[in-house]
């Protein structure tokens, strides 16, 4: 078989045969194994990027005609289909496009980290917690290559299992009460994405097909779409999590681990993200189309009333929870803006499909660069939480105080990181924010104007955070006490300032992977509305 | 030439990054000798390429005096293109020699001011970052990378209010500061995807064009459903929004005189001759823009108005040496925010460059006396300083006559032509606000000179009031302050009167500027006998009223600082309520802080306890868990036990499966019948 073929599930099965060896060698062993296998993980996930191929990227007038004709053309990269159940046609089909592609390599990047940061702070049942991140990191993979709806569905379903087992295993005091909310909210929303799946499969022709390239092409009525679009919608938004369906993340952050923590804001929020890309805006346009009001106002609640929030906690990792939710207001805004911004264009005259979705893909891709950029920023100030978490025990902001006097390198990055977070031209949170006001502008000045308060309350909850934990005189002993960061916390923290300022100075090349998936999903989208 | 002119347009914004990074990367390892040196030789790199670049741009005039570069593209999207790039014009270069002369000297001044400072490296790593920002800001070619300098400039200037860390009053102004400034930007942002959605692209030149060729005639947008408004009004308010947060005009400029927290090098530097003056370039630079809306020009003459007036009469009753200082700074803003409005950019950008040096001059002589006293900021306990520091002495009146526009200084001749141009369009338009941005102007100059020479005559002159330690002590700091003076106060004394001629009247910025239908400084040139001339346009001003309110307010502060003290004293308490509306800055801060900072944590509470945990989490979730254990108590009791009631329910289960499954086919078999 060719590399191209398998190199997807050598990406799944890597990870997951490294949780197993975890296991296996002895405690002393664990995390080197555990390194090596993240390494390798991602050194294998590089070569998606490299060799990827954006000759696509030309959308106009031949490309448009193919894209209109076969949507699936776009998620052909890298494609390998083998029959798995054959009497309901279900495949082991796994493919990538630009969509799924940097989420991928967001992932195998952020293991290597969570893995480096457990590496003297995780005493209790060592082997396991590698593990449980190994096989985590490889059922995520799962969920981002799945092109088969019952292979995507097993693997998002399963992606549970490790976290639930990571929060109640290492968590903290409450982390009972924290599980089962989490595990319930997400399931909950899970089991009506079932439901639509399995209609979707009989709505197919033939002898039936799971494929969810064959559901691009399925003309469904306008009830269909609405009731699909609401199901798909209860299960994306759990994740992401929009308001009001965003409470199990500040508890569960809060009594996970750090480790889990970093995963849970950097890489599972955005499966709620990339979710809405997959099925919901390209199986029922017309259905997202009907109640992007509804996910628009949801966004913006969630950008204005969240960040407002955020500013009353108390508790650091409560702050960067609330935080996280504002800025993935930002990706299902750039999203679903796309429609606002396609009737502008049509009642300014525009015919043509290209006219017709001009300045669409500005949100869009806005808001996937928001995803890869939160998932460092936030991973960045978990990370920073669980540095000083580890020394103090504590997460409650008054606890703190000058610790930039006995921390002055911590102190640093974690300025920089907070200065990321409010969006700083020149680090990573700025481009996709920046792009996704810039889009909605076009669609309604309003929304642009509650999106662009963002600057405002971001840089309220971030900074004010920084002064009372950072700055002014030592507060107590304990703080006097307090150790500058070590190598590996140095190295961890350098990476992630080296990629958020890498971003935040040249997005483009991130940018080149995106356009030509970004612009066939949005000439799909608009050819079935 | 276009390729030294890339070398040179390159190494003018990275050669004080360089120091920047080296600085504040590796300051442990080259110490602090090490730290000032690179940070100054990278700016005094940056100052000489400045000159070269005015040189072979602006006087051999390359390509029509105008040079562009495309530096990278920084992301394309959706076909806009969004690039890091060069424009180097009259505009950028007059900026570019200001701020890199600035920067100079204000990095050797540090090395005296700073020298016994444990953060001495970190220092001077932002401020030589500052200037990379800075730079990078002016010389931009479109508006990403200027949206990119002026955060960055932002983000340095909150490094640097809070450099002290520990002292709690720095890290509260930095924070206030740095949000204040948000709230501009909030506006700016805004802005900017205005001019994106409206032009379709945010390099200047295809803006520009875009103004020049359509006049955004026809463009609309609908802030309120129903209602048409013009897309050039709203966006040219948007963008002077962001304009009023950095600088400093009222309604947004609370943060200023907080920011004196900082070190004194970057309030001279920062937050008076360089920083502060960004929305006055960001406005010139949008000239092309700003001509054509009315509205937005009345907009940004109104507050400037009013911040030149009001923002002086605050400077009459600060004590801190720093604090009168950076309320000049606000009134002499607001003179250049009128010049814009008054449609004479040139003015503004000539009142920049003269405000550049004479206030930097002030700032560091400030510093200078803060030295000498030990760090002693309080005017009242100085005096009679004129007999210890000679040179500080000296060079602060040069700043202070050129800041209250006496005839022959710098200061004099970008006033004066202020003022012209304000009377010349209140003669021109009738408005009110004209006449009433007529009135701020000239009522400011008696202000201004009342307010810095009360400032100077308690620090310099009268009787020595420190205690006996501080004065046994009082000498005049060493070269590495008293030159960087002397080197300011020689542009602050003649500047204005070398320059004036072909920046305001000799079509230095045409290429660059814009002027409106109604040319205010074209209308001045017209009403001069032969045109406009130095010497003439000098002595013209000793007859004037400015001089007069000028001289008049020198008097005054003489009467009542040195001459009779005391009757200062029973004015305050005559007019205590007008005195505790200025010393409690007419309320603004008390009002912001209950407002917006109380306010938001107040509904940020309330969101959360009420709205997430009570309704949501209580009601919802909560109580949906509670609805579904109380069906499980209900449900519970079916669960008997017992294996006959389940064999029953499965039985009853089967059969209506069956029953579903069975009647399409019974259904069919009827339908057939």
């Amino acid at each position: 078989m060719e590399f191209k073929e398998i190199i997807l599930t050598v990406l799944i099965l890597t990870p997951i045969i490294g949780g197993i060896f975890a296991l296996l060698v002895s405690e002393k062993l664990t995390r080197s194994v555990a390194l090596v296998f993240a390494l390798l993980t991602f050194a294998l996930s590089i070569p998606l990027y490299t060799q990827f191929d954006t000759e696509f990227s030309d959308t106009k007038s031949a490309k448009i005609e193919l894209y209109k004709a076969n949507p699936a053309e776009r998620v052909a990269r890298f494609e390998l289909k083998k029959p798995w159940i054959e009497s309901f046609n279900i495949n082991y089909h796994v493919g990538v496009d630009g969509l799924s592609m940097p989420l991928i390599i967001l992932t195998t990047f952020i293991t290597i980290l969570v893995i480096l940061s457990a590496w003297q702070v995780i005493k209790i049942r060592p082997k396991q917690f590698m593990a449980a991140f190994l096989i985590m990191e490889g059922i995520m993979i799962g969920v981002f290559v799945a092109l088969d709806a019952v292979l995507f569905y097993l693997f998002w379903e399963a992606m549970l299992i490790p976290m639930f087992l990571i929060i109640g295993i290492w968590g903290g005091p409450r982390k009972v009460y924290a599980t089962i909310k989490f595990f319930l909210f997400t399931f909950f929303g899970s089991v009506f994405m079932l439901v639509a799946l399995i209609y979707l499969y009989t709505k197919t022709p033939g002898s039936g097909s799971f494929s969810i390239l064959d559901f691009y092409h399925l003309t469904l009525t306008p009830l269909e779409q609405m009731y699909i679009f609401i199901a798909f919608l209860l299960a994306f938004a759990v994740k992401v999590p929009m308001w009001p369906v965003h409470t199990w993340l500040p508890d569960a952050h809060v009594e996970a681990p750090t480790g889990g923590s970093v995963i849970l804001a950097a890489i599972m929020l955005k499966i709620g993200g990339y979710g809405f890309l997959r099925f919901s805006l390209p199986i029922t346009p017309g259905g997202s189309a009907d109640l992007a009001w509804l996910v628009i106002l949801m966004s913006l609640i969630a950008i204005v009333y969240i960040g407002l929030v955020a500013i009353a906690q108390r508790d650091m990792k409560k702050l960067i929870a609330y935080s996280s939710i504002a800025h993935m207001g930002f990706v299902t805004l750039g999203f679903f803006v796309i429609f606002a911004v396609m009737q502008v264009n049509i009642k300014a005259g525009a015919t043509e499909a290209d006219a017709i979705i001009k300045g669409a893909a500005l949100a869009v891709e806005g808001g996937i660069v928001q995803m890869i950029s939160h998932g460092f920023i936030s991973a960045a100030l978990f990370l920073c939480v669980g540095v000083l978490y580890d020394r103090m025990h504590s997460r409650e902001i008054q606890d703190y105080g000058g610790v930039a006097n006995t921390m002055p390198v911590f102190a640093a990055f974690a300025v920089l990181f907070s200065m990321a977070n409010a969006g700083l031209p020149g680090t990573s949170g700025f481009v996709g924010e920046f792009m996704v006001i810039l889009g909605t502008f076009k669609a309604n000045f309003w929304y642009a104007f509650l999106a662009a308060t963002t600057l405002i309350l971001g840089a309220a909850y971030s900074l004010w955070m920084v002064k009372r934990v950072f700055y002014g005189e030592v507060a107590n002993d304990k703080v006097a006490a307090l150790k500058d960061i070590n190598k590996r916390e140095f190295l961890i923290l350098f990476l992630l300032a080296l990629t958020v300022l890498f971003f935040g100075l040249y997005p483009n090349p991130l940018l080149t992977v995106l356009h030509d998936s970004v612009n066939g999903l949005l000439i799909h989208v608009q050819s079935k509305l | 030439m276009q390729n030294t002119l890339i070398t040179l347009s390159l190494i003018i914004p990275l050669a004080p990054l360089a120091g920047a990074l080296l600085a504040g990367l590796f300051g442990k390892t080259i110490r602090r000798s090490g730290a000032h040196w690179v940070t100054i030789i990278g700016v005094a790199v940056s100052f000489i390429c400045s000159v070269l670049v005015f040189k072979y741009v602006i006087i051999d005039d390359f390509n029509g005096g105008k040079f562009t570069y495309v530096v990278y593209q920084w992301l394309q999207s959706d076909n806009f293109d969004f690039h890091i790039g060069f424009l180097i014009d009259g505009l950028t270069a007059v900026m570019l020699l200001v701020v890199t002369f600035v920067s100079l000297m204000v990095h050797i001044y540090t090395i005296g001011y700073m020298k016994d400072d444990p953060g001495y490296q970190r220092f001077f790593s932002y401020i030589a970052l500052f200037t990379f920002s800075m730079l990078m800001l002016v010389m931009a070619d479109n508006f990403l990378q200027l949206f990119f300098g002026w955060e960055a400039v932002g983000l340095v200037s909150y490094l640097l209010i809070g450099f002290w860390y520990k002292k709690e009053t720095a890290i509260f102004a930095n924070l206030k500061a740095f949000l204040v400034n948000r709230v501009g930007d909030f506006g700016f942002l805004l802005g900017i995807a205005g001019v994106l959605y409206f032009a379709d692209s945010l390099n200047y030149a295809e803006v520009f064009a875009h103004a020049e060729k359509t006049k955004f005639s026809g463009q609309v947008i609908q802030i309120i459903p129903g209602v048409d408004w013009s897309a050039i009004t709203v966006i040219c308010i948007l963008l002077f929004i962001g304009a009023m947060g950095k600088s400093a005009q009222v309604p947004l400029h609370v943060w200023l005189p907080d920011s004196m927290e900082g070190p004194t090098p970057i309030s001279a530097l920062i937050h008076a001759a360089t920083m502060v003056t960004a929305g006055i370039f960001m406005v010139s630079r949008m000239s092309p823009l700003f001509v054509l809306s009315e509205t937005a020009m009345t907009m940004v003459l109104l507050v400037g108005a009013i911040t030149a007036l009001f923002m002086g009469l605050l400077g009459l009753v600060q004590n801190d040496i720093k604090r009168v200082v950076a309320y000049s700074t606000l009134s002499q803003l607001g003179y250049m925010t009128v010049a814009l409005g008054t449609g004479a950019f040139a003015a503004g950008m000539f009142h920049l460059m003269t405000h550049a040096f004479f206030k930097a001059l002030l700032f560091l002589g400030a510093g200078s006396v803060i030295i000498a006293m030990h760090h002693q900021q309080d005017m009242r306990k100085m005096g009679n300083l004129k007999k210890y520091l000679p040179i500080t002495y000296w060079t602060a009146l040069i700043g202070s006559l050129a800041l209250i526009g006496f005839p022959g200084f710098s200061g004099f001749y970008s006033k004066d032509i202020i003022i012209e141009a304000t009377r010349a369009l209140a003669g021109h338009s009738q408005s009110g606000i004209a006449q009433f941005a007529y009135f701020s102007v000239l009522a400011g100059v008696l202000i201004t000179a009342l307010y810095t020479f009360r400032m100077f005559f308690m620090v310099f002159h009268g009787k020595e009031r420190m205690d006996d330690h501080t004065k046994s002590h009082l000498k005049e700091p060493g070269w590495v302050v008293t030159g960087p003076l002397i080197f300011l106060a020689i542009p602050s004394l003649l500047i204005g009167l070398v320059t004036i001629a072909p920046m305001l009247f000799g079509g230095y910025f045409s290429n660059s500027i814009q002027t409106p239908e109604y040319n205010v400084l074209g209308e001045i040139e017209k009403h001069m006998d032969g045109g406009f001339g130095v010497g003439a346009f000098t002595l013209h001003g000793l007859l004037q009223p400015p001089f007069i309110l000028a001289l008049t307010g020198i008097a005054l502060a003489w009467f009542f600082t040195l001459k009779r003290p005391d009757y200062a004293e029973s004015l305050k308490k005559g007019l205590k309520p007008l005195y505790l509306i200025l010393v409690n800055h007419y309320f603004f801060d008390r009002v912001y802080q209950a407002v917006f900072a109380g306010g938001a944590r107040k509904v940020g509470n309330i969101l959360w306890n009420v709205g997430d945990r009570k309704i949501i989490d209580g009601l919802v979730i909560n109580g949906s868990a509670r609805t579904i254990g109380l069906f499980s108590r209900v449900f519970r009791k079916l669960q008997t036990g017992y294996l006959f009631h389940y064999a029953m329910v499965m039985v009853l289960g089967l059969l209506g499966m069956l029953t579903w499954l069975v009647w399409p086919v019974v259904k069919g078999v009827f339908n057939g019948v």
